[in-house]
């Protein structure tokens, strides 16, 4: 008698996400892929029109969907790297036995509470080619300076230079990943006999392995879906060379109106990022250690 | 042997602190360009300090564009996008963490599952669907959703605080004949106030600094967030330095002040979150 009232309440708590998840994400997941193979504009009727907006995007007819591809994974594949190893660099040196931890933790979290909008027009202004702080600091070193955002060449690169002032949030997490490693886990390698390499290599990074993994993924699903800084700081220029996929995206379906291969292009990337996300997992077997997995 | 430790120390800290000087440094650098003259910050090499001190430039910046207006919508949006966030991730996080349901795993894992999907996907038709309803150029399509779970994240959040109460106080309410609704309102809530703060200050944070949203269904000048504003002013004032700056520091201001108040509850909120997903 209890449980069926329990499952009854049950069903009833959860209904919001329930209700959300229909309304908010499988409704609109399944109307996407249907408005994927119609042509949509505002004012006409959706004409179904087969795979004509995919293979008017796989054909090149549409010069920008190779060059955001190739732009948003030159992006992926120089942050999430660079993100991951200098938050963790940083986490590490936290961890040392140092004084005032709480207090360098805030600070350098800092960073990352500022609005998208606020993070692009400091930018703008400190990497300004001819007036901002960062060629000024480079040129009073004796440096050469840079265009920064204002280069074809140097435009990715300066994005994700910007992006590591914000990875406070991943330093954090790594942090706390690093503090809650056994402490006997440590001695036992100092006891045999090895160095501190051999702890990092043989306690840190497999204790850290899953913390990695997560935000491993957590980071190449956002950086494929990078939007405000392309759209505030560089309208995808110059020529396209930060005309970042979510962007490209954003102008078909709100600038151009053309939901129809608008939603295409939604399932393309949603398509590239679940097989990725496939690929990580399987690779995860291989270097990602979970405590529990040994005790079995 | 103690020397090398003195010297690692010692380069520790100038590391730590050159880092907290590179993290502040932009800071520094806005405040001080929103108070300077603009002939001030043509100077090369740049001025550290500026000198007058010119408070003007801000009464200047936020009255050119509706400042106050767009601080007012923003508000709005906040206070209905946190509150539905709070009160129904914690109803569903109650259902997944403390009550037990047919289907509730398979239910909790396709929600888990759609953490990952990219909101690009589910944009245009969720669009399109807020504009058959007419509900464009109005907050609805910005708050209603946070009252269906207020993001999975936060659910996963709150189930795991939940998790740790022990399930033998629930029993004994049931003995006593609570309802399922008291023990959420009685028992759980108030033993799991600092993880509700938690989400509240994650949801406060999404909403103050949302661009995509408000940019998709606000087209109205008078309906714009201050992100919306922030954006429109670039455009106006596009080489006014001092301006821009001081309209930045203003956007960012109330969010450093929630950040300073509740930075615990911030960095064990993301320390939670990185914990074995």
């Amino acid at each position: 008698m209890r449980t069926k009232k329990e499952a009854i309440a049950g069903w009833l708590f959860a209904m919001p996400v329930v209700l959300g998840f229909i309304i908010f994400t499988l409704g609109p997941m399944l109307a996407s892929l249907v408005l994927s193979f119609t042509d949509y504009r505002v004012l006409i009727q959706p004409k179904f029109v087969g795979f004509d907006n995919y293979t008017n995007l796989f054909s090149g007819l549409d010069p920008f969907f190779y060059k955001s591809l190739l732009v948003t994974s030159y992006y992926v594949v120089l942050s999430v790297p660079a993100q991951l190893i200098f938050a963790f660099s940083i986490a590490l040196i936290m961890n040392r036995d140092i004084k005032f931890r709480a207090l360098f933790r805030s600070i350098y979290y800092l960073p990352s509470i500022v609005p998208a909008v606020a993070i692009s027009m400091i930018w703008l202004w400190l990497l300004n080619p001819d007036l901002g702080l960062v060629n000024s600091l480079l040129k009073s070193a004796g440096l050469p300076t840079s265009l920064w955002i204002f280069s074809e060449k140097t435009v990715i690169p300066s994005l994700v230079f910007m992006s590591l002032w914000t990875t406070g949030g991943t330093m954090v997490i790594f942090l706390a990943g690093l503090q809650g490693i056994p402490r006997h886990l440590y001695e036992a390698v100092e006891i045999d006999g090895g160095n501190s390499l051999q702890s990092f290599t043989h306690v840190t990074l497999p204790m850290m392995s899953p913390t990695i993994f997560f935000n491993l993924v957590m980071g190449f699903i956002g950086g494929f879906q990078s939007f405000t800084s392309a759209y505030i700081m560089t309208q995808g220029g110059p020529n396209n060379a930060s005309l970042f996929y979510v962007f490209y995206l954003y102008r078909e379906a709100f600038t151009f109106q053309k939901m129809g291969s608008a939603s295409a292009i939604a399932w393309v990337l949603f398509v590239i990022i679940s097989i990725l996300t496939v690929l990580v997992f399987r690779s995860s077997n291989m270097w990602v250690y979970y405590e529990g997995e040994a005790k079995n | 042997m103690k020397r090398r430790k003195i010297t690692g120390d010692i380069l520790t800290y100038i590391f730590l602190l050159g880092m907290s000087a590179s993290c502040l440094l932009p800071f520094f650098w806005m405040v001080r360009s929103s108070l300077m003259k603009l002939s001030q910050i043509f100077i090369m090499p740049p001025v550290w300090l500026p000198n007058p001190v010119r408070f003007d430039n801000y009464a200047k910046a936020l009255t050119v564009l509706p400042f106050n207006q767009y601080f007012l919508n923003t508000v709005i949006i906040v206070v209905g996008g946190v509150s539905g966030t709070i009160i129904t991730s914690a109803i569903c996080a109650f259902a997944f963490a403390r009550l037990r349901w047919p289907g509730r795993d398979f239910v909790f894992g396709a929600i888990l599952t759609s953490m990952m999907l990219p909101y690009a996907v589910t944009l245009i038709p969720t669009f399109i669907g807020w504009r058959l309803l007419n509900a464009i150029d109005s907050f609805y399509p910005l708050i209603v959703p946070a009252w269906f779970g207020g993001g999975v994240f936060n659910i996963f959040l709150l189930r795991q605080f939940y998790r740790t109460i022990p399930m033998d106080l629930d029993e004994a309410a049931l003995i006593d004949g609570a309802g399922y609704m008291r023990i959420f309102t009685q028992i759980i809530m108030p033993l799991t106030r600092p993880a509700m703060v938690v989400v509240g200050l994650f949801s406060f944070m999404y909403y103050w600094n949302d661009f995509l949203g408000p940019l998709v269904y606000l087209n109205s000048d008078k309906n714009f967030t201050l992100s919306l504003g922030l954006q429109l002013f670039r455009g106006m004032y596009n080489a006014q330095w001092e301006l821009m700056m001081a309209a930045s520091t203003v956007v960012i201001a109330p969010v450093l002040i929630v950040f300073l108040l509740g930075q615990k509850y911030f960095i064990e909120g993301i320390a939670m979150t990185g914990m074995k997903g």
